[in-house]
């Protein structure tokens, strides 16, 4: 047996997490993107909130939102599923943001939605890549009308990316390339490492 | 003897606030205003021994022997500290913080109506955890 400390491999961490039907989950998450289109009416606005493309903390030290709103969806659920798979994954500090980046790809995508997602087209500074997903939960049964074509359905993904990372010191900007959903031949998220918050102390007062 | 394994646990956010304290029957048994004062100089004393550590990569303090106690600390990556006082000697205390670790993302973050960063008042959360203590007594009893 491997020590308890080992990190898991995708596979098992899958295999030893709970799960709930495929289609429960799906329409779910359906339910909660036609609810939003119906409190919103604006496909733009939904496309904000699922994610939450502005900065939560700036605006609620402002006063302008509030963090327990559904306002924001993926951000609010990134933070916290980031503990859970450090908890559960065994996985250690990375050394740099490819090994994040491989990591969420093999593992983080792997335990909480059962796919495995490719990370691609890396810039020079190893600062952005792609993670292109061949399968996706979330859209089985979804046709996109064309009422709706501005919709990024799956923004909740990006926001649970993003607000991860931010957990663990890492400001970054998730936005979709491809959709299949809008005809794309994949499904592709851009991921550009903005900067990355040193953890060192004394923090500064105006932290 | 083994029954006061272990004496209390802390929960400690990333800006050091105390979110939970229990104790297990400790003889010092200390108000809220000492455990919170206790939990921030925890924090600090953490941070500082990040920065007295000769060798860089430095993740503070993660254990503290003293002669009628251990402590033992367990920091995750996004910044909570976990940590036990027990017994000096006590086995299995970074297995039993992983653990307590598991139980928070569980029964703490996933709970829609806990806010981040605040204390942590979750009754399943309190109950799985006394099934865990309690477990590791019976194990430690059973050696």
């Amino acid at each position: 047996m491997p020590p308890p400390t080992a990190p898991k491999s995708g596979d098992a961490l899958f295999a030893s997490v709970d799960r709930v039907n495929a289609e429960l989950f799906t329409l779910t998450y359906g339910a909660i993107v036609r609810q939003l289109l119906t409190d919103l009416e604006e496909v733009e606005e939904v496309n904000k909130q699922l994610d939450q493309i502005r900065d939560a903390r700036v605006e609620y030290s402002n006063g302008l939102a509030d963090l327990r709103s559904p306002k924001f969806l993926g951000y609010n659920i990134g933070t916290r599923l980031v503990d859970e798979f450090l908890a559960k994954s065994n996985v250690s500090r990375c050394v740099d943001f490819k090994e994040t980046a491989d990591v969420i790809a093999k593992l983080g995508f792997k335990m909480f939605l059962g796919v495995t997602a490719t990370v691609t087209n890396w810039d020079a500074e190893g600062t952005s890549c792609s993670f292109v997903l061949e399968d996706n939960p979330l859209v089985d049964f979804v046709e996109l009308p064309d009422t709706c074509q501005g919709l990024q359905y799956c923004n909740l993904l990006s926001g649970v990316i993003r607000g991860a990372l931010e957990m663990v010191s890492m400001k970054t900007e998730v936005t979709w390339v491809r959709d299949m959903l809008r005809g794309d031949d994949a499904y592709e998220m851009r991921v550009k490492l903005i900067k990355q918050v040193p953890e060192e102390y004394p923090y500064k007062d105006d932290d | 003897m083994a029954l006061v394994a272990i004496y209390s646990l802390f929960i400690i956010n990333k800006s050091g606030g105390l979110i939970y304290y229990k104790d297990y029957g400790s003889a010092g048994r200390m108000d809220t205003n000492d455990s919170l004062r206790l939990a921030s100089l925890w924090h600090s004393m953490h941070a500082i021994s990040q920065q007295l550590s000769p060798t860089p990569g430095c993740t503070g303090i993660d254990l503290l022997q003293a002669h009628n106690f251990d402590l033992h600390c367990f920091q995750s990556l996004t910044g909570t500290k976990f940590f036990v006082v027990c017994e000096t000697g006590a086995p299995n205390m970074e297995m039993l913080l992983k653990v307590i670790y598991e139980l928070y993302t569980d029964f703490v973050l996933k709970n829609p109506f806990y806010e981040m960063e605040m204390p942590i008042r979750c009754e399943l959360f309190d109950l799985n955890l006394a099934q865990v203590i309690q477990k590791d007594r019976v194990a430690l009893l059973g050696r």
